[in-house]
């Protein structure tokens, strides 16, 4: 019987929620790893059972974990993430000089052809790569070396690589997305990128169209149409349909088209979901009001989704990765918030349910479509 | 042998829920300690100081017989009261709280 799989990365540990494919009843187990940020939890999608999860604190660093058995058993791989050669600097939130340093691991994404082969984005921003289920980690250092690197600055969480997505039709095609450098594109397995960031507009950098400096907080494809990418940008969201080479602004109706999280129906390659978040030093929703914005048009007509979802005296947010879809026949969404809780919708988001109301707060929400 | 007394997390990390007792070979000190202590669990590589440098991590201290000796050399023998097994060796996180 189909099911799925709901992985939850919060401030103090990983929960796993688990339905069949109604998503009516959960089973909600953890925490696992209590106390420990865990900032992403991923699946293979070609073992489902293969997870890799990235656990953190300031204190005592970064740990990453693997499943072999769907997160029922956990046990610690490699956790040495160096970068290639001497690394240099980039710039401090000053302008200043400031050494490269490896703080976290912020998204893994796994191969879509080998359980074994996972990426890992990183703050300092790097992308490193394991191809031996995470025991051992080696920097694809061509895009931190590419000719913008040592002028990239951190954003106010930290100069991290957050989003990876590797091109389901080329698997030597990848993208990234860095806070607050841009997106860049490699074409030939991670050797060599290029900023991919033209038709970007961002208030608060001294040009305000540069070629890289621009605070881009997710992408999102849908794996039919892998020209075509979805942006939530720190202000802006934008869509590419040739790889990134040039991007146009989709906000159109949007009450406010800030925000973190964004995401594509599984189904229909241009029916798009954002959270839209007030501002940048507010982050919660508009008016208290909590709601998914719709557009089946990719992009510029947008519809609130509240049906199920606080309309009142909500001020949570929603982080870049806290949002995430099945693929069952009736595309369900998901999303987690700052607040500790995580909404289900089975119906594509036309009404919303809390399957969990009080965990610590949510930073990551990943769903694997079970058979 | 050595008791060492290991803070909330990492207590985690490595599944015990008590101190740990080490055997340590030669000089007791605080890198002789950390190695038999990482070559244990291994799982603990990099979460008290970095795994190449040996350098401490920043929000890690080390005490024993109520003193931080957190800056002292680390190859410098421990207190006797430690090596007897008398006194634990605490690896410390810095406090936190709201």
């Amino acid at each position: 019987m189909s099911g799925v799989r709901v992985l939850v990365g919060t401030r103090k540990g990983a929960f796993v929620l688990r339905s069949d494919g109604m998503r009516k009843e959960w089973d909600v187990s953890g925490p696992f790893f209590g106390g420990w940020e865990m900032y992403h939890i991923k699946g293979s999608s070609v073992d489902p059972n293969r997870i890799y999860a990235s656990q953190t604190t300031g204190w005592f660093g970064q740990i990453i974990q693997r499943s072999s058995d769907g997160g029922e058993t956990w046990e610690p791989v490699g956790n040495q993430f160096n970068y290639d050669g001497v690394p240099g600097t980039h710039q401090w939130y000053d302008g200043t000089p400031h050494p490269w340093e490896f703080a976290r691991v912020w998204h893994l994404e796994p191969s879509l052809t080998d359980p074994d082969t996972v990426l890992a984005g990183v703050e300092d921003a790097a992308l490193f790569q394991s191809t031996d289920g995470g025991e051992n980690w080696r920097e694809l250092s061509g895009l931190r070396t590419q000719d913008s690197g040592s002028s990239w600055q951190p954003g106010a969480g930290g100069m991290c690589l957050h989003t990876i997505i590797v091109s389901p039709k080329d698997p030597e095609r990848i993208f990234v997305a860095i806070s607050s450098a841009g997106a860049f594109r490699t074409d030939d397995g991670g050797k060599s990128w290029r900023p991919i960031n033209k038709g970007l507009h961002s208030e608060g950098i001294p040009d305000e169209d540069a070629e890289v400096g621009h605070c881009v907080h997710h992408i999102t494809m849908h794996p039919s149409k892998p020209d075509t990418l979805f942006m939530q940008k720190h202000w802006d969201v934008m869509r590419t349909d040739n790889a990134g080479d040039s991007w146009v602004e989709i906000s159109g109706n949007l009450p406010t088209d800030f925000g973190f999280a964004i995401d594509v129906h599984a189904h229909e390659p241009e029916t798009v979901y954002v959270v839209p978040i007030k501002s940048d030093s507010e982050h919660y929703p508009l008016d208290g009001q909590l709601r998914v914005y719709r557009s089946r048009s990719g992009g510029n007509e947008w519809e609130p989704l509240t049906k199920g979802l606080p309309q009142s005296n909500c001020y949570v947010d929603v982080l870049r990765d806290a949002m995430s879809v099945d693929s069952l026949d009736s595309c369900g969404l998901y999303f987690g918030t700052t607040g500790g809780q995580v909404y289900a919708s089975n119906d594509e988001g036309d009404s919303w349910e809390a399957i969990v109301r009080d965990l610590p707060a949510v930073l990551s929400v990943e769903v694997q479509t079970l058979a | 042998m050595i008791r060492v007394v290991l803070p909330a997390h990492l207590k985690t990390l490595v599944k015990v829920n008590r101190e740990v007792e080490l055997d340590v070979a030669g000089v007791a000190s605080q890198r002789s300690v950390l190695d038999a202590l990482e070559s244990r669990y291994p799982v603990l590589l990099g979460t008290i100081r970095d795994p190449t440098t040996k350098k401490r991590r920043p929000f890690i201290r080390f005490f024993a017989c109520e003193e931080d000796i957190s800056h002292d050399d680390p190859e410098s023998p421990l207190p006797d009261a430690v090596v007897s097994g008398r006194e634990p060796f605490f690896v410390i996180g810095a406090m936190a709280g709201g």
